[in-house]
């Protein structure tokens, strides 16, 4: 229509010009909305600029896994919230697949009992709202779990206490060298299971991979123990009095009360979705493949494993893909109950004591959807491994 | 032809974007005050204030916000608009209060803020006096055993607020006393509230009328103690947008009014009967002497209507802060005439 008026008939030039336009517009608002930025900073004598990342932070944190104190930079309290970030993540990715694979499964089980407390569980725990859900972990458990002095103890090596979970800590001598045991471990491993697959292709053979790897796992890095100094004692937490009635622990790991309940309330929530999804998984693999299966002589659990699930696996991993970014973009509720996470310690303290709004908020974006995208990207690949391959 | 009419809509959108963006924006910082004829033409004074600090600002259950941080917008409200009630309020976080005023969001900033030079001078800020003097103190439990900051060891953990000067000044306090220590520091008040009644952390640490308004929310306030120690200067004040002087000038002189007026003995019930008194300073404050309120462009009744509308600076204290028990003793908050540091230039 609009392109006859103007006689562009040119097919190339019509699907380009459109586009251009937009792009040209799209620079444009971004462009008048920085320079906007730019003269309101600049009339009340804000500047704009990324110097104050290598100023000292001079503000502590809690709980970091690399070596941090006040007399460091922003940039490396950045890291550390970044770090924390991934690590309850992981953590939390890590609980709600279990688990979700476990009530998914529970869900469709025989058992009535089983598959109602399944569909009780999922249907309690998606419609709260998640952050209710991280006080009422956090704000529970601390009611609930006792002082230092009459912590909760696990053979004397370990105690949960209201002020965490205390743990031994490992003293590695010559980590590097178990570490590279457990590389070459997984080397290994990787090598016998292509050669039991292509045994199992080419002559039909069944090598029970499962058992060997696991003995591999366990063998390589012990030899290292026995024959290449390689040691690890535990330091373990002891009771410490700090005045007539306060006490805590000293030595060994303390894991914080803060991540406990963030980690529990993320893989809780998470895990409903998740359960669901391999609910709709299982049910989308046709009742005629299972009947197939089950004429050629496989037993429940092989049907589970060698049928069900590798076609079911195609319709869960896109949408669990989604779970996963969701729970590592909800982690950011961690503020509300102090664990020192990106958006606490770097969109929190940092911005408040810099004053670097704009500069802040974008690196923490940034950060956010470098995370997200790394993950699509690993999902993705791990679906198209997933996927049918025709033969 | 689907995906070109959709093409053509986005375009259509982002100019649509751009044409509503043209009226907004702009900078302020002209010679008259933008802020003053928004603020008429509005009728209302915007004003940033804490999310529930009892004494400084703290609303009740029908909404009404009260405390030594509000009467400053008051008073600043009664000066501007003739009525003292005519305020907004934008109850904000530690972090968010900033950001608030510069973006024009709030006009005023009366959250028990501490004047810092960092802050005063690079995030586009103007401090324009101290409504309260302050220092962070501790908190602990009565039956701790701990009786001064000397009584802390190794291993002690503090609560806190994050994105406040606290953070700070714990860090080089234990430094300094070469203790080691577990920092909690949560966004808002009442979860440091609650984590430490619940026995998280053994020391709550803020500043010392901080520490007093909230131990009025523990679940057995008389369980704890403030320990006599102050580490820190936390001079709190009333804080406005750099770039605007008349404003900066108009809340400057609305705070300073109400200290004047203390000192002058002038206050809510005996202003207007001072109008012939035979103190020239008092004639100012009253406004039956002098042209002052023109300097800003208001009228010469804005002082009265503070002092009427809101009170002195002392009535303002004795109703928030001493009578509700949070702090009797005004302390260095009194009148430099009477063994405080209260002083502020003269009106004239």
């Amino acid at each position: 229509m609009i392109f006859k008026k103007f006689n562009i008939e040119n097919k190339k030039a019509r699907d380009l010009i459109p586009q251009a336009i937009t792009v040209l517009a799209l620079l444009s608002v971004i462009i008048y909305f920085a320079t906007n930025a730019q003269i309101n900073m600049g009339n009340r004598g804000i500047s704009f600029g990324f110097g104050f990342l290598n100023q000292e932070a001079s503000f502590d944190i809690t709980f970091s896994m690399i070596e941090y104190d006040g007399s460091h930079s922003y940039g490396r309290a950045f890291l550390v919230g970044l770090l924390n970030t991934i690590l309850v993540s992981v953590i939390g990715i890590f609980f709600a697949t279990i688990m979700g694979v476990i009530v998914g499964i529970s869900r469709l089980s025989d058992n009535y009992l089983i598959a109602k407390v399944a569909e009780w569980y999922v249907e309690i725990f998606r419609n709260i709202p998640l952050i209710l859900q991280i006080f009422f972990w956090y704000f529970a458990a601390l009611r609930a779990l006792p002082l230092p002095e009459n912590g909760i103890s696990f053979y004397d090596i370990s105690f949960l206490t209201i002020k965490g979970w205390y743990v031994p800590k490992f003293i590695w001598t010559n980590f590097n060298i178990f570490l590279l045991s457990v590389i070459a471990a997984f080397i290994a491993i990787y090598f016998i299971t292509s050669y039991a697959t292509k045994q199992r292709e080419q002559f039909g053979k069944q090598i029970p991979t499962t058992i060997i790897s696991l003995a591999t796992l366990i063998l390589i890095p012990l030899i290292t123990f026995l024959f290449l100094g390689v040691s690890l004692t535990f330091e373990y937490p002891v009771l410490k009095q700090l005045s007539p009635t306060v006490f805590t622990y000293a030595g060994g790991v303390s894991i914080i009360p803060e991540l406990i309940a963030l980690a529990l309330a993320l893989s809780m929530y998470t895990a409903t979705f998740i359960a669901e999804n391999v609910r709709a998984g299982i049910l989308g693999v046709g009742k005629g493949q299972k009947e197939a299966a089950a004429s050629i002589g496989l037993n429940k659990n092989q049907i589970l494993k060698l049928v069900v699930m590798p076609q079911a696996l195609r319709i869960i991993i896109p949408p669990t893909t989604n779970q996963y970014l969701n729970l590592t973009k909800n982690s950011s509720l961690a503020a509300a109950i102090a664990y020192p996470d990106i958006v606490l310690v770097f969109a929190g303290t940092a911005l408040m004591q810099t004053g670097r709004a704009i500069e802040i908020i974008s690196i923490t974006m940034l950060t956010y959807l470098t995370l997200s995208i790394s993950i699509s990207i690993f999902m993705n690949w791990y679906n198209k491994k997933m996927a049918i391959k025709e033969k | 032809m689907i995906k070109s009419i959709k093409t053509w809509i986005l375009v259509g959108f982002a100019s649509l974007l751009l044409v509503a963006c043209g009226q907004g924006g702009g900078g302020a910082g002209s010679k008259k005050s933008k802020t003053l004829d928004n603020t008429k033409k509005a009728g209302f004074v915007k004003c940033g204030v804490s999310q529930g600090l009892p004494g400084f600002s703290n609303a009740d259950e029908a909404g009404n916000w009260t405390g030594i941080d509000v009467d400053v917008c008051r008073a600043v409200a009664a000066a501007v608009l003739g009525d003292a009630d005519k305020v907004k309020y934008t109850p904000l976080s530690a972090k968010e209060r900033f950001t608030a005023l510069t973006s024009g969001e709030i006009d005023v900033l009366a959250r028990n803020t501490t004047w810092t030079l960092s802050r005063d001078a690079d995030i586009g800020l103007t401090f324009v006096g101290v409504n309260f003097y302050d220092g962070q103190g501790f908190m602990v439990r009565k039956n701790s055993g701990i009786n001064s900051v000397n009584d802390f060891r190794n291993g002690i953990s503090a609560c806190t607020n994050t994105g406040t000067t606290t953070e700070l000044n714990m860090r080089d306090f234990f430094n300094s006393k070469n203790i080691s220590y577990e920092p909690i520091a949560f966004e808002k008040a009442d979860e440091v509230v609650a984590a430490y009644d619940a026995g998280r952390c053994d020391t709550y640490t803020t500043d010392k009328s901080g520490l007093a308004a909230q131990r009025t929310k523990m679940s057995n306030p008389d369980e704890h103690k403030v320990l006599p120690e102050t580490i820190s200067k936390e001079p709190l004040g009333p804080v406005v947008r750099q770039g605007d002087a008349v404003w900066e000038d108009i809340v400057r002189w609305s705070l300073n009014t109400m200290i004047e007026a203390e000192e002058y003995g002038v206050n809510s019930s005996n202003a207007s009967s001072l109008k012939d008194s035979e103190n020239p300073a008092i004639k100012r404050l009253v406004g039956s002497e002098g042209e002052l309120g023109a300097a800003f462009g208001l009228d010469n009744d804005w002082s009265l209507r503070i002092i009427e509308q809101v009170g002195n600076y002392g009535e303002s204290y004795k109703k928030h802060i001493a009578d509700t028990g949070i702090l009797p003793n005004r302390g260095p908050n009194q009148l430099w005439t009477k063994g405080g540091i209260l002083y502020v230039p003269p009106a004239r």
